[in-house]
């Protein structure tokens, strides 16, 4: 089996999704949630078994004030959710204004059960996207140190490390990019479970990744004499039931959890098995894939148009 | 490795699983999920509150660690077990109320700084006015009871036609039927603009509190007085009959009964237009003390139970569905080794439980997703050594020879892996720490742990179990029991 022989096959794959993705993200798909922004959300299931209609909702709201202040609620995003549920969206009120909200929905349609409510000032919102943001880079950067160090005896360790971070960050992509289409689509927001789950996803993709790079390491020291290239296909070759195997188990916990599983985890689990995927994909097509063009330094053959074709 | 030593450890972890989940509810498939269950789990409540001065100004841990204890103290007598309050220095504090469901109350309760005042003043004030008075929230000065020159300034209040329409009075404890002199007339109803009031004392000097009724069978808040504030207390008292003592919270006045007569006793009521439940909490409030440093809630969330409870019940089954497909897949896959890895996989999942409640880990439903995606990994380490023993028969190597080098060149993937998990873990621990999210932080912990426990039970356990097994059945001639189909186990029999 000649993986490596095709490898500018798979990365175009991986671009034919990653680019997509990175479209749908340009247009606004992924929608940054409360986690980050600030706001309140309010859910609330009526006792009478049927929802109201979004604008009978706006309605009952209208005369709300925020608090000890004549200041309206001002936009309310209404949903629906299930045939007696109402999810709505806001911004940043205080617990003594929920109060109120709910009275009014009260008086308006009969008992109202608060099924959750969640309250985020602006400030802790930013700042939590800020940690966010550091805490992909820093565990990218963890990864990328410890990759090296693990391969330290090789030559080019810090190849090693490079390419287990690119294959990530093509996790990362990945990840984002149907988020973002998600969003486009189903309206589903970036939470702070989503980060969660790309967090996750970082720690498995370099868990593959690395599989795959220790047979190498092994492999260079049996066959002094074989080139790089055949190296690495036949490490990725040696490793591929593993690899599959892992990533069957995995999947189907997953699909398991996706199926049957509850609805509030719903999202955090799918995104979590399309990272799964993407990070079994990359650790197999793309990680070594990169050492070999490296090695090759194939990048100087991009532009000539013979060379080229010649690979691909 | 020494195997005896191992065998010791085995049994001495099964032993620790065994005390530590069989003699309390066995539950749902033997697992007892009443561990610590998270707020999306059981319904609660979680608060998030940061110390409310300048930014710049600094707040020494202590005051946030007062601030926690009081926090604790409040909402330890709402009757909410499991609560939890914790400081996340420099300025912040999480809380967490399982099971309870009155955010609004639950906030009130805990944010309040509930700073009580008994105010010096010579008229009466209305209720529900705010007042300014010289005792400042931080400082540490306790105000004097120095009040202005006693003799000869006391004068009666002049008669005024108004008339409140609920006169809260301080009655002495001992002497209940003084209300005699409700309704006297006051000269100024709301303080005075730019008059700074005298505190007498604050409610520091409080002994105890408790709800108690009035004599119009209202709600009302019974106090006693430490031996330095019954002294105070009766000196004011017996110096300033005819006055008034505003009882000031948060710089806003509940009454302001009269002094009728000096109350030496050093205990009290107040009274006011108060529910059951204001009266409960304005108990709770003084009982404990106030807050050290004002604090301003920066995020709230209420889970309802209804929620918490089909998200658990569904995440459980599609857990046990998982778990299996794993085991179905590694028996039927591997065979032999297959049906040892699974039983190391159920000593991994007790394990894991036993765990979970040593820490304790909070359970939350990303927490079981967590553990759930851990079983997977504890699955890996076994995949990665059986497919190399499976490599090493097709090689050639003896059956024993196979299953110790599947071990020791498995070993380094294993290691490196992991340790790349753990390191997001930990990342993912620090990130979901410092904002209050106890769902991240609990789904990094239940991770971490399962990726240890699964070192453990993948390489140890299913080792010992193998060797048990080539111990006790000669495998040579049956080579398919480890999932090889017969050329090998015919290549692999001659070369033995």
């Amino acid at each position: 089996m000649n993986i490596i022989g095709k490898r500018y096959w798979f990365f175009g794959l991986s671009l034919a999704v990653i680019i997509p993705g990175l479209i749908a993200l340009a247009l606004g798909g992924l929608k940054p949630s409360i986690d980050f922004t600030g706001g309140t959300v309010l859910e609330y299931q009526f006792s009478s078994g049927a929802a109201p209609s979004p604008d009978q909702v706006r309605t009952a709201l209208a005369s709300v004030t925020i608090d000890q202040t004549t200041q309206a609620l001002g936009n309310i995003q209404v949903q629906t959710s299930g045939t007696d549920g109402v999810i709505l969206h806001l911004q940043q009120v205080d617990q003594a204004t929920i109060t109120k909200i709910q009275a009014a929905l009260e008086t308006s349609f009969g008992t109202v059960t608060t099924i959750s409510s969640d309250n985020v000032g602006a400030a802790v919102g930013s700042e939590v996207a800020q940690r966010a943001a550091g805490a992909v880079a820093l565990a990218a950067f963890g990864i990328a140190l410890y990759v090296w160090f693990a391969f330290r005896g090789l030559p080019h360790a810090f190849r090693y490390g490079l390419a287990a971070v690119t294959a990530l960050v093509h996790d990362v992509l990945v990840l984002v990019g149907v988020a973002a289409i998600l969003g486009l689509a189903l309206g589903w927001e970036a939470d702070a479970l989503f980060l969660t789950a790309v967090l996750t996803v970082i720690g498995f993709s370099v868990h593959d990744t690395i599989v795959v790079f220790d047979r190498i390491r092994e492999n260079q020291i049996k066959y002094r004499y074989v080139g790089f290239e055949k190296v690495v296909n036949h490490s990725i070759v040696q490793t591929l039931d593993r690899s599959i195997n892992t990533t069957l188990t995995v999947l189907l916990t997953l699909l398991a959890l996706s199926l049957f599983g509850g609805v509030t985890t719903r999202h955090f689990v799918i995104i979590l098995l399309v990272g799964m995927a993407s990070g079994a994909y990359s650790s197999i097509f793309n990680a070594a894939a990169i050492l070999v063009v490296w090695e090759n330094r194939e990048w100087q053959n991009w532009f000539s148009r013979k060379k080229r074709s010649a690979t691909a | 490795m020494n195997r005896t030593l191992m065998w010791i450890i085995i049994g001495i972890v099964l032993a620790v699983d065994i005390i530590v989940n069989v003699p309390s509810r066995i539950q749902i498939l033997g697992f007892d999920w009443h561990i610590r269950q998270g707020l999306d789990l059981q319904g609660g409540i979680e608060v998030l509150l940061e110390a409310d001065l300048p930014a710049g100004q600094s707040i020494s841990a202590d005051s946030m660690n007062v601030a926690s204890q009081v926090i604790s103290s409040r909402v330890n007598a709402l009757g909410v077990s499991e609560a939890v309050v914790q400081v996340s220095l420099p300025r912040r504090i999480v809380v967490e109320l399982p099971g309870y469901n009155d955010p609004a109350e639950a906030v009130k309760l805990i944010q309040n700084t509930a700073l009580l005042e008994f105010v010096e003043t010579q008229y009466r004030l209305d209720a529900n006015q705010s007042i300014v008075t010289d005792y400042l929230v931080g400082s540490e000065t306790t105000p004097t009871t120095e009040g202005p020159s006693v003799s000869g300034t006391i004068t009666p209040p002049t008669p005024t036609s108004t008339e409140a329409p609920f006169t809260p009075t301080l009655l002495p404890s001992a002497t209940p039927g003084l209300s005699a002199l409700l309704g006297t007339p006051q000269a100024a109803s709301t303080p005075v603009p730019g008059t700074v009031y005298h505190t007498l004392m604050t409610g520091a000097m409080l002994k105890s509190a408790s709800v108690g009724t009035d004599n119009a069978n209202q709600p009302a808040v019974n106090f006693s007085l430490t031996a330095d504030g019954a002294k105070i207390f009766a000196d004011y008292t017996a110096n300033h009959v005819g006055w008034f003592l505003a009882i000031v919270l948060d710089k806003n006045i509940i009454s302001c009964p009269k002094v009728n007569e000096p109350i030496p006793g050093g205990s009290g009521q107040i009274t006011g237009s108060f529910t059951v439940s204001e009266a409960n909490q304005l108990a709770i409030w003084l009982s404990y003390g106030a807050l050290p440093v004002p604090l301003k809630v920066i995020r709230e969330q209420t889970i309802g139970p209804t929620l918490g409870q089909d998200s658990l019940r569904r995440s459980l089954i599609a857990g046990m569905i998982g778990l299996l497909a794993v085991v179905l897949f590694m028996l039927l896959y591997y065979r032999l080794p297959g049906a040892l890895a699974d039983l190391a996989l159920l000593m991994y999942a007790v394990t894991s439980l036993t765990v979970y409640r040593l820490i304790p880990v909070t359970f939350s439903l990303p927490g079981i997703a967590g553990f759930i995606l851990s079983v997977g990994m504890a699955v890996d380490a076994n995949i990665l050594i059986f497919e190399r023993m499976k490599e090493e028969l097709r090689g050639g190597k003896i059956l024993r020879d196979a299953v110790d080098m599947g071990f020791s060149r498995a070993w380094p993937s294993i290691r490196d892996s992991n340790i790349s998990t753990l390191i997001t873990c930990g990342i993912l621990v620090w990130f979901g720490g410092t904002f209050g999210a106890s769902i991240v932080k609990g789904f990094a912990i239940t991770l971490a742990a399962g990726v240890l426990v699964s070192m453990f039970t993948a390489i140890v356990v299913t080792r010992n179990l193998l060797h048990l097994a080539l111990d006790r059945i000669d495998f040579s001639a049956r080579h398919s029991w480890f999932g090889i189909s017969d050329e090998t186990q015919n290549s692999t029999g001659s070369a033995e």
